[in-house]
């Protein structure tokens, strides 16, 4: 059924003769009602208990009757015979409502035609409420009944299922209005997630973004954010269990982002932003709750970083003088992806002196070669994410994303002798044995671009990554499927 | 009226598995050392397989393709298949 109400036995069964829907808000109805008394009919009234008069109308308080025999307009005329739904007519059809009362001169002196309102179990405000009450629950999780002291809040800290900030209450009605942002079944398996590898649901997914606190429009980022977490390339087991201070970096490309509301501008990494605030969020409650990915178990960070919480963002296509990330990892710039990367916090280069696009590769450069550390090269990623300000310098000069990461490329190329352990009195360093070679900060794929960040200032962040390629961590970019 | 949350983990229930009572001694047993791909981890092990050794175990050592992934299932059953004991530890 369309609202999905239960088809069987819960369904309060419609007396035989005529049944009339009606509620006093609606002055179709109130038009209609003084022909209610030249006709034996029973009469449901959906607000007020006293309307119409005259007419001993039945209160459909808690909207049974009206959410399952879908009830969508006020006022509605039905005929049964035999507890069978003969015919109906919706809002005030006079030819309609002669022939099914067989009165032919039933108001006459009204318009011919008059349309009714919206039912009360229609109304947006009280649909999901409804559905909860009434309709035959896809939903399979486990219910935890609260007790009449119990608070909400506390109850969930209590189970041990937040990350440390409140969380939204997930309550059905709740999850069932999430489940309207995706198009996906609620008993979908969407992804094994580690590390306790257990197969995840659209549902559990969808209780977990309530949670965060995100709107059903974000559902399917999260979903295709953990589709790509979850795959043996990303490795959300290992960037879990590291000591390193990791988690998913997600950075969304594609118009979607724009109809979403995410920020790619200023305070782009920061808080403040709903959609990149909870996506995020839910990606990692989700890590937490069904994959049993807990800080302390497996969660073995020394440090970890506040972007574990949830580090989610969009790239600015718009203002951007380079492709953008997505495209350049082979999607379409129509396409809706999200990219995630294992990554730490974002860091600053700050230059605010350069208008030579060589000056400020140089001090790209110089600022990537820190990443991690100075004499660690080839085994970590990075995400360089330049700034306006910044792109602004590349774009007069006329350097595409190819030319960048080439100059940037060719810049990190650093001698082994300055690398090896105990060089520069430092004992970290690459084996004796690569002396003699020149190595790459980066391998050649190792350094993602994206532009991002408020229009004001000249600066461009980095993001460092993990233990890359088939060892560790790849980047995993995935399209969004609504 | 009742308030219900949904709830938001697996449901799983963890199954709890009792261990094995200590074997007395090591003399003849197969003892399984797994080298988990960390620098410097075979200097670690070599000196345990020695010290092994000597206490009469024979020792066999096994190898995880990267430190950053799970062994791989084929490796641990060869592991639980061809040892008698195992010495659990974490490193790093």
């Amino acid at each position: 059924m369309a609202n999905g109400a239960s088809p069987h036995s819960d369904r309060p069964a419609l007396p035989d003769g005529l049944v009339v829907v009606v509620k006093r808000e609606c002055e179709t109805c109130q038009m209609i009602a003084p022909l209610l008394r030249h006709f034996d009919a029973t009469v449901y009234t959906q607000d007020d208990p006293e309307f119409p008069p005259d007419v001993s109308p039945i209160h459909d308080s808690d909207l049974s009757v009206s959410w399952h025999h879908e009830i969508e307009t006020v006022p509605t005329l039905i005929r049964i015979i035999d507890g069978e739904e003969m015919e109906r007519t919706v809002g005030w059809l006079r030819s309609d409502w002669q022939r099914i009362t067989g009165i032919d001169t039933l108001g006459d002196e009204l318009p011919a035609m008059r349309p009714g309102c919206g039912s009360m179990s229609v109304d947006p405000n009280l649909v999901d409420v409804l559905r909860a009450r009434f309709g035959d629950s896809a939903l399979k999780s486990r219910r935890i009944e609260l007790a009449d002291l119990d608070d909400e809040m506390e109850v969930l800290f209590e189970r041990g299922v937040t990350d440390g900030l409140p969380v939204v209450p997930p309550t059905e009605q709740r999850v069932l209005r999430m489940l309207e942002g995706t198009t996906r079944r609620p008993d979908d398996v969407v992804a094994v997630v580690a590390p306790d590898l257990v197969e995840v649901t659209v549902e559990k997914v969808a209780i977990n973004a309530v949670m965060a606190g995100c709107k059903p429009e974000h559902l399917p980022w999260v979903i295709t954010a953990l589709e790509a977490v979850c795959t043996d390339e990303f490795n959300i087991h290992g960037v879990l269990a590291t000591t390193m201070p990791v988690g998913p970096v997600l950075i969304c490309n594609g118009p979607g982002t724009r109809a979403i509301g995410m920020n790619s501008g200023v305070n782009v990494f920061g808080q403040g932003n709903r959609a990149n605030s909870t996506i995020g969020r839910a990606v990692q409650l989700v890590v937490r709750n069904i994959g049993g990915g807990r800080p302390g178990e497996v969660d073995r960070a020394a440090h970890g970083n506040p972007g574990k919480v949830g580090f989610c963002f969009a790239e600015d296509e718009a203002g951007s003088p380079f492709t953008s990330l997505a495209v350049s990892r082979g999607f379409s710039a129509d396409d809706n992806t999200v990219t995630v990367f294992a990554g730490e916090g974002p860091r600053v280069i700050v230059d605010q002196l350069a208008r030579d696009p060589n000056h400020l590769a140089n001090t790209f450069a110089a600022c990537l070669r820190t990443a991690h550390h100075p004499k660690l090269v080839i085994g970590f990623d990075c995400v360089l994410v330049v700034g306006p300000e910044h792109g602004h310098v590349f774009a007069e000069a006329g350097w595409d994303r190819d030319r960048l990461l080439s100059e940037l490329h060719a810049r990190l190329q650093i001698p082994g002798a300055d690398l090896v352990r105990g060089a520069a009195d430092m004992a970290e360093g690459v084996p004796d044995w690569l002396a003699g070679e020149t190595l790459g900060k980066f391998r050649p794929d190792g350094l993602l671009l994206a532009y991002a960040g408020g229009g004001a200032g000249l600066f461009s962040a980095m993001i460092g990554g993990w233990a890359n390629g088939s060892t560790g961590s790849r980047p995993v970019t995935r399209r969004v499927v609504p | 009226m009742t308030r219900l949350l949904l709830d938001p983990t697996s449901e799983r229930t963890v199954l709890q598995r009792s261990l094995l009572p200590r074997p007395a001694t090591l003399q003849g047993k197969t003892v399984g050392l797994l080298d988990i791909s960390k620098p410097r981890g075979d200097v670690f092990l070599n000196r345990l397989e020695q010290r092994l050794s000597e206490l009469g175990a024979e020792v066999l050592r096994f190898k995880k393709p990267t430190f950053t992934k799970p062994a791989p299932v084929d490796l641990r059953h060869e592991i639980a298949t061809k040892c008698e004991v195992v010495i659990e530890a974490l490193a790093d």
